[in-house]
């Protein structure tokens, strides 16, 4: 078990997420950084996908009365094993009876911590994931929750393939133009690829919220019958300011998107901080389906 | 149809009708294609979402009008679902108002047809459904409720609904329902599901 001493900012459950029931107007969730959660789930030896600790911004202090393998992947932090610190990007072994401590992030927004044989709590619909919109799914950590852990996998930890490259700062965010281009001017479009856009601290796991050059429609007056939505969809409200759509947003909207984020550079917007520059670039399907095979491991 | 990437990892077919979106839909789900992961009916829309590394979207794509073109020569009508509502909702009143009638005449038009779920969206088991009264159609409260109780019965332009969770509404509140219009241990989890059929019955 790993009890809650202090649950951190905003800390959450999530495994792959709640797929398949979006035409019932239930929200996907799931992390919002898959490759880094993926990633920390492979360090210790779980699949893909396994019910990890969703962190945000500051972390957690845990108590485990086990022994425990995790591993943190993510924005970074520093993190103790009773007082000492323990690397990130490692499996991590945790005697019985220790706290592990994560604190502020420096970089980033997320950080993901898995543990060897997953975080075993009662699924909804077919997924452990904490839906911070619709409340479906175990609710966000507090002080004096406990945590069971399921069964490590025979196989035990496994040799991990090398992270994505990391991003260049001011690499532009890869964006697939539609599928409500047409209801934007030509400036909206030029806009959008040759502005900065800043983001603000009004985001969440719903979305990112952008401050820059306001989007303008070809017909302000009409309205866009609602339609269902995807993660990454950067949808325009009626002020012109973007929205990037992330894994706990509705499963539908009614205002226009003008592009979709390409999978590969999700986790990068979920990671941008409040004040961070965004730009865009328009790339194909076929490109944007390219790098993410480069990723296939983390999927 | 015209279908259009949204991203790497759906296709977004416009329509020209609620009927079409529903038989695609029907067409779309017997055919079972591979990397077809969910398919997302809107008001006009058909959002298939397909996994990015596995599915032929080519293929897909090419399947789409004639799948339409079968399913809507053999579309088959909803389940018809019976909501008892109690019509003293907070916004009767208001609503009787801006459409001129009696509050008793409000209910009476509202009861009266049978709705069509269109799509669901908004929040988990939320359905818009069309066929309200034109005479009935009000626009949305210039300031949302930041929350409206579950089960409640409401109007907004030219839908209806039934809000299943408590959530900040905009729609006009004509009722409420004791009926559990979502429960993720139920299956399904939802009372309504894109083309059901609704029939709202008064009850004191």
């Amino acid at each position: 078990m790993i009890a809650v001493v202090q649950p951190g900012l905003l800390t959450t459950i999530q495994d792959a997420g709640r797929h398949g029931w979006a035409h019932l107007g239930v929200p996907p969730a799931g992390p919002v950084d898959p490759v880094s959660h993926a990633r920390a789930n492979l360090l210790v030896g779980n699949d893909v996908g396994t019910a990890a600790l969703e962190i945000t911004l500051a972390g957690p202090e845990l108590r485990t009365d086990a022994p425990l393998t995790i591993a943190l992947v993510g924005g970074q932090a520093d993190v103790t094993i009773d007082g000492q610190p323990a690397a990130m990007d490692a499996a991590l072994a945790v005697p019985a009876g220790s706290t592990v401590t994560v604190g502020r992030l420096r970089s980033g927004l997320r950080c993901y911590l898995a543990v060897a044989g997953g975080l075993d709590v009662e699924p909804v619909l077919g997924s452990r994931s904490t839906d911070t919109l619709s409340g479906l799914g175990p609710p966000q950590l507090a002080a004096g929750h406990r945590l069971a852990v399921g069964q490590p996998a025979a196989t035990g930890v496994r040799p991990v393939p090398p992270p994505p490259a990391a991003r260049e700062a001011e690499q532009p965010v890869r964006v697939i133009a539609g599928p409500d281009d047409d209801w934007f001017t030509r400036p909206a479009l030029a806009a959008l690829t040759a502005g900065v856009y800043t983001v603000t601290p009004a985001g969440d796991r719903t979305g990112v919220r952008l401050d820059g050059p306001p989007l303008e429609r070809a017909d302000p007056g009409r309205e866009l019958p609602s339609a269902a939505m995807v993660t990454g969809a950067v949808q325009v409200p009626p002020d012109g300011r973007p929205v990037i759509l992330l894994a706990n947003r509705q499963s539908t909207g009614g205002y226009p998107v003008i592009a979709v984020v390409a999978t590969v550079d999700l986790p990068a917007v979920a990671q941008a901080r409040p004040g961070a520059q965004l730009r865009f670039r328009t790339v194909d399907v076929d490109e944007a389906v390219e790098a993410l095979q480069s990723e296939q491991a983390f999927r | 149809m015209r279908i259009r990437p949204a991203g790497d990892s759906a296709l977004l077919v416009e329509l020209d009708d609620l009927a079409a979106v529903h038989a695609l839909r029907a067409g779309v789900l017997d055919a079972g294609l591979s990397g077809v992961e969910d398919v997302v009916a809107g008001a006009r829309t058909l959002l298939l979402v397909i996994d990015p590394l596995t599915a032929d979207r080519r293929a897909i794509t090419a399947a789409l009008p004639d799948l339409l073109a079968d399913a809507a020569g053999s579309a088959v009508e909803g389940p018809l679902v019976e909501v008892p509502v109690r019509y003293t909702g907070p916004d009767l009143d208001e609503v009787a108002g801006l459409t001129g009638f009696r509050p008793a005449e409000v209910v009476r038009r509202h009861s009266a047809p049978i709705y069509t779920v269109a799509f669901l969206g908004f929040s988990s088991g939320f359905g818009y459904m069309v066929g309200l009264d034109p005479a009935l159609h009000v626009p949305r409260r210039d300031t949302p409720r930041p929350s409206v109780p579950a089960g409640s019965v409401a109007i907004a332009g030219d839908s209806a609904a039934i809000y299943p969770q408590p959530t900040p509404g905009g729609w006009r509140l004509l009722g409420s329902t004791e009926l559990r219009v979502f429960d993720p241990a139920a299956d399904p989890p939802a009372l309504l599901a894109p083309g059901h059929r609704v029939r709202f019955v008064p009850i004191t």
